[in-house]
């Protein structure tokens, strides 16, 4: 339970997060009931949920508000962000790099335990009077300074998990920087790993101001601070007995100065697990790694410095917004390198359709779709129209669901017979496969054309009461049923998940036959201490498949 | 199962782990109070009127708490010096110095927020406040987190003395590290806040 | 034990003295010059420039920054430049409303 070896640690952190993605998938197939069937009564569930939430089983505006917020808040800090680098990173980095673990086992230890006390108050909250944070995943004053309770305990977790978060950065630059093989130079590193120390870095830099922020809220909820309440407010008729003199705008720019980076937090890692996926199923080097580096890099760099383009409408003046559209324009070249080069790597491959290839093929169009669909979000004209309306939750949900929980998926097939020393079922994980591609695409596709029409976000009745809705309000059923047939597809991965780990056929060291390290050098699953029986030198590049010359095609980097 | 490169520097990068860790942890501090000062500057550019830090706070006693850090900062360092030149009995004198020193600065803190509670100067009464209670009390919960550290490595920990001298001296080297940081932070809360 | 080492450190002993005496003589400088209540302006640059010295003072000898290493160079320009487009933040905020014609 409290072990400091990293591979407990990862599993400890894949379960935990995958718990909690499935939480916050409930939370949503609750939601899309509402947007669905407005004011009607949830057969069977309606009734669990008490008069406080959903009186005679009709959910409450006030408790649809709650599972918005926090819906969004589990799946991208308790879900997608610990899976992909607290679980896969903790897991594979070690071992991709040839160490014996991360260079603070025991602050690894620590950073899990903390993200658990950060979930558990996150979880907590929904119980108490007043119920849950409501005020969106961005919590904006001054709404979430005077909303109920649940908001201190959403601004609490956040300190947690932002702490948890900084912690595991901290181990992950080190380990990569002081942990590698001899012979393991930085372009030899596999492209996983990149993608985690730029993330890394991402994480260290960019958290602290949303804590700084988190702490000046709470300041304002607790000790009665105005800095972010305006002068003069008047809430339900009533002036607002605090000193004023704050700016609401304030919370927005330190939010976002961490959330913009965040959403490269989200998808580099996911990029990371295709490219290995990509070049181990096509027998084929990487196109262009060198250029994929530089780009993340790149990326990564330039992610600090687009922040505003998610508060165009505040106010600002045309020099500023064109400052943050460029910076935005900018910022798409590095993700079309890397996604050209991943499409060109297939080119020429001998491509094997095991089920993470199938899943990382899915990510490359679904990933362009969710790029393409943010241009007219970064342009500040266009925005104009487009902001806060349902387009904007298909394009994050584009990238994130059909693309990052895709790939996600991707390494859980790819690496579960590394953890276990056991293969997955092929054939569930095709209906896994086929079933969330096809039930996805039904949820998100309709979102851009709501949005197009107008169709305004975080509305609990899905947009019935505005007339510009109403030609649209049929796609609300469509994606409500699409997102119950996606929960129902997630039943054979589930099954599979847990089946495999007693029936699934065994496995040697490398199933896959791959070159990186963490298949070549050790068995499946690792050595409980140290990873590897013999200290692994590395002597070429991590994807050395089909070289001309060579008996196998693969050569592992750490053959001689 | 040893970790490399716990006590010796790896050759590339010329670092050992901690060392190298605990810089990484500065950079993320850096942007915690760098986002505080900036949300300072934006309220205050924002104001219509701002008080001078010395209508409001009280100059000579947050002089001398300035005094007070920065000769932590030196005893701190010594203490690490005296265990490169393995003397023991110095590095316990000057670490307990650095402890004496930094809950010199905080029975001072205290004074001042005492003599601003008691004329009812608390955060709430404007921005001002806030964000001098805010900043300069998230400054002495990372003074409090120093002495924690240093007491142990003053008291308990200080036995490692004897069996990874190596490891040790590291160890007390980067927690001078952070503790220097912390009276880095006051050298420009200090003018920001009081003499502007 | 040898002693080229021990004279090493006698002699960033010394290095730590003068820099103790150069920050408390500027820690004076800064409080008086404060007092002659300066314009807005020219309080907050030399407020700030002084307290920029003390710094790098700290940060160079006591924290040996003088003498580190690549990495960690590379990792604090890194910081700084984010640390600027942090202070950006107000400043973009303020420098170009939108205005009502």
């Amino acid at each position: 339970m409290f072990s400091t070896d990293h591979k407990v640690i990862g599993v400890q952190y894949g379960i935990t997060s995958l718990i909690f993605l499935f939480f916050g998938f409930c939370l949503m197939m609750l939601m899309r009931w509402q947007l669905a069937y407005p004011g009607e009564a949830i057969p069977f569930l309606g009734t669990l949920f008490g008069p406080d939430r959903m009186p005679d089983g009709v959910m409450l505006p006030e408790f649809y508000n709650q599972l918005g917020a926090m819906h969004g808040t589990i799946m991208v800090f308790l879900g997608v962000v610990p899976l992909a680098v607290g679980a896969f990173g903790n897991y594979v980095v070690p071992l991709q790099i040839g160490a014996p673990d991360m260079a603070f086992p025991k602050l690894n230890m620590t950073s899990y335990w903390v993200y658990f006390l950060g979930g558990v108050v996150m979880l907590v909250s929904f119980w108490i009077p007043g119920g849950a944070a409501n005020s969106g995943w961005t919590s904006y004053a001054p709404l979430s300074v005077i909303a109920t309770t649940g908001q201190t305990l959403w601004l609490f977790g956040m300190v947690l998990l932002i702490t948890s978060s900084l912690l595991g950065s901290i181990n992950f630059i080190v380990t990569i920087f002081q942990l590698r093989a001899e012979g393991l130079s930085f372009m030899r590193l596999p492209f996983f790993v990149w993608a985690q120390l730029v993330t890394s870095f991402l994480l260290l830099l960019a958290f602290p101001p949303l804590e700084a922020a988190g702490v000046l809220q709470l300041m304002d909820r607790l000790a009665g601070t105005s800095f972010f309440m305006p002068s003069g407010l008047v809430v339900s008729g009533v002036p607002l007995d605090v000193s004023g003199g704050g700016s609401p705008l304030l919370w927005q720019h330190l939010f976002w100065f961490l959330a913009h980076p965040e959403v490269y937090v989200l998808i580099l890692p996911a990029m990371g697990i295709v490219a290995e996926v990509i070049a181990n199923n096509s027998r084929k080097p990487l196109w262009g790694y060198k250029s994929m580096v530089y780009a993340i890099i790149f990326l990564g760099f330039m992610s600090f410095i687009v922040w505003a383009h998610h508060m165009f409408l505040t106010g600002m003046g045309t020099a500023i917004s064109t400052f943050f559209q460029t910076t935005t324009m900018i910022i798409s070249i590095p993700s079309v390198v890397v996604l050209t080069a991943l499409f060109l790597s297939l080119w020429g491959g001998s491509i094997r359709f095991t089920t993470p290839m199938l899943f990382a093929l899915a990510f490359l169009p679904m990933f362009g779709i969710g790029g393409l669909t943010g241009l007219p979000l970064g342009f500040n004209i266009t925005d104009i129209a487009l902001h806060d309306t349902y387009y904007v939750i298909g394009h994050f949900h584009y990238v994130v669901a059909p693309g990052t929980l895709m790939a996600l998926f991707a390494g859980v097939y790819y690496w579960y017979p590394k953890v276990t020393g056991r293969k997955m079922s092929d054939k569930l994980g095709k209906i896994h496969f086929w079933g969330s591609f096809i039930a996805l695409n039904f949820v998100f596709m309709p979102m851009f054309v709501q949005g197009l029409a107008g169709v305004s976000r975080r509305l609990y009745d899905g947009g019935q009461q505005y007339a510009h809705a109403h030609g649209v309000l049929y796609l609300n059923e469509v994606m409500s049923i699409a997102a119950w047939a996606l929960g129902l597809a997630q039943i054979p991965f589930i099954i599979n998940f847990f089946l495999s780990f007693k029936k699934g056929s065994k496995v040697n060291d490398n199933p896959w036959e791959a070159t990186t390290l963490e298949w070549a050098a050790t068995t499946s699953p690792p050595l409980a201490h140290g990873n590897f029986a013999h200290v692994p030198r590395v002597y070429r590049g991590p994807y050395e498949y089909s070289v001309p010359g060579q008996a196998k095609d693969f050569s592992p980097q750490n053959s001689q | 199962m040893q970790i490399p490169y716990t006590d010796t520097a790896r050759p590339d990068t010329g670092l050992y782990n901690a060392k190298l860790g605990i810089w990484l942890f500065l950079a993320s501090e850096v942007m915690l109070f760098g986002a505080l000062f900036s949300s300072y500057v934006l309220l205050r550019v924002g104001a219509p009127t701002w008080p001078h830090g010395y209508e409001i706070l009280n100059i000579p006693l947050a002089t001398l708490n300035t005094v007070i850090l920065i000769s932590s900062s030196v005893t701190m360092v010594m203490s690490w010096a005296s265990l490169m030149m393995k003397d023991f009995g110095k590095y316990k004198r000057y670490m307990g110095l650095t402890i004496l020193l930094a809950f010199g600065f905080l029975i001072v803190k205290g004074f001042e927020y005492g003599a601003k509670f008691s004329h009812h100067l608390y955060p709430s009464e404007s921005t001002f406040l806030a964000i001098y209670f805010t900043i300069t009390g998230l400054h002495g919960l990372h003074v409090i987190g120093g002495i924690i550290v240093n007491a142990y490595l003053w008291g308990p920990g200080a036995k490692m003395w004897k069996t990874e001298p190596v490891r040790f001296t590291n160890r007390v080297e980067v927690a001078g590290l952070y503790w220097h940081f912390v009276d880095l932070v006051w050298i420009f809360l200090f003018p920001v806040l009081y003499l502007l | 034990m040898d002693s080229t080492h021990t004279d090493d450190i006698k002699k960033q002993v010394r290095v730590y003295i003068i820099v103790f005496v150069a920050l408390m003589v500027l820690t004076i400088v800064t409080v008086t010059i404060s007092s002659l209540h300066l314009s807005v302006g020219a309080a907050i640059t030399v407020a700030l420039v002084v307290a920029a010295i003390k710094a790098s003072l700290v940060a160079s000898y006591f924290m040996h920054l003088i003498s580190e290493k690549k990495v960690i160079y590379a990792t604090l320009i890194l910081t700084g430049i984010f640390f600027i487009a942090l202070m950006f933040l107000p400043i973009s905020h303020y420098l170009d409303p939108i205005s009502v014609k």
